[in-house]
């Protein structure tokens, strides 16, 4: 934690390379609707909504796979999506413009429909 | 088995299920801790078998253990203040800590082992709140644990869908015209907030300001404030 492991570090980014990812940042995405058994890091609240690619995470092992004692090779491509609270939850309170992010792996989405419902908030990060 | 530990679980384990539909008198000097009260459950004897197993094949030893579950105590809650701090203080530090959270605390000599780290700033139009509806994912190596209330079934189920309610149940009242930007940390990654720092800091030194960072400002709960 001292002196040796700051030079270790120091120059060594966090993110690993995906390459081969099929979606860029501002693409426009929809998780699949779909109910397989199994360990999942997709919520259920989220599947079937629309969303836009807010970073890419990286390339990382196959939580699905892992979580069944296998090497979660080959790896995946980690995205972040930012999704229109109001699209989420037709009965959300606030204001149009508040947004939830979440990491979606790639194999759990889709091109979204050309007629893509909105995605609210100008933040970006 | 030889190890006089596992003797005890096991026998604990067998006067629980012999215990069953007994009546037990009240002790008056049971202790205030009703985690340590009773006999060990399932999860408990799992967790103490494998760490035997692990010392007795010398791939571990209890002194590791214990030094890990310190720096969770007495080390990791502090590092995040000290972080963001940082980064309040130096503008060049912030947008590395925002390209790569994990270089950026690395340099601070703060090694996240396998924690990939996003930093997410608010400002004065958007507000950002962290949680893990699937579990309890939570960037240990900077905060420490996770509070109870990060945990539990309200928050998780809730700040994903009412989360100006949550906030305004913590005290924090946002106006209409910021954006409220919610992640939930359901994956490989780990949040921490950049709160923005209050007016009346000026000139602060970094340790004064890592003292009003606290915990739940990292997690955007609340907002750091002067003399609070």
């Amino acid at each position: 934690m001292a002196g040796g492991a700051q030079g270790r570090w120091a120059f060594q980014s966090s993110y690993t390379p995906a390459p081969g990812h099929h979606f860029e940042v501002g693409d426009r995405v929809v998780v699949k609707r779909a109910y397989p058994p199994g360990h999942r890091r997709t919520p259920y609240y989220i599947r079937g909504k629309q969303g836009v690619i807010e970073r890419i995470c990286g390339a990382f092992p196959n939580p699905e796979e892992l979580a069944y004692g296998f090497s979660g090779e080959p790896v995946k491509t980690l995205y972040r999506v930012r999704f229109s609270q109001k699209h989420v939850w037709p009965r959300y309170a606030g204001p149009a413009q508040d947004v939830i992010e979440m990491e979606i792996f790639e194999h759990w989405l889709e091109p979204a429909p050309r007629e893509a419902t909105p995605v609210g908030g100008a933040a970006r990060a | 088995m030889s190890n006089p530990n596992f003797d005890y679980y096991a026998r604990a384990k067998r006067e629980l299920d012999h215990d069953h539909g007994h009546e037990h008198g009240h002790d008056e000097h049971a202790p205030l801790n009703e985690h340590d009260s009773g006999p060990p459950s399932d999860h408990e004897i799992m967790s103490r078998a494998m760490q035997e197993l692990l010392e007795e094949k010398g791939m571990i030893t209890a002194e590791q253990v214990r030094r890990r579950m310190e720096l969770f105590d007495e080390e990791f809650p502090y590092r995040g203040s000290r972080v963001i701090a940082r980064a309040w203080s130096d503008p060049a530090f912030k947008q590395r800590l925002l390209a790569d959270g994990r270089a950026a605390c690395a340099e601070m000599g703060i090694a996240l082992e396998s924690e990939r780290l996003i930093a997410v700033e608010n400002t004065p139009d958007v507000h950002n709140i962290i949680v893990c509806t699937l579990c309890s994912c939570y960037p240990r190596a900077l905060l420490g644990m996770p509070p109870t209330w990060y945990k539990s079934r309200n928050y998780r189920s809730r700040v994903v869908f009412e989360p100006r309610a949550v906030l305004r149940e913590f005290g924090t009242a946002l106006p209409d015209h910021v954006t409220v930007r919610v992640h939930d940390s359901n994956a490989d990654m780990r949040y921490v907030v950049i709160p923005m720092r209050p007016e009346g800091t000026e000139g602060w030194s970094e340790e004064q300001l890592a003292a009003i960072l606290t915990r739940d400002t990292l997690v955007g709960a609340t907002v750091p404030r002067v003399g609070a």
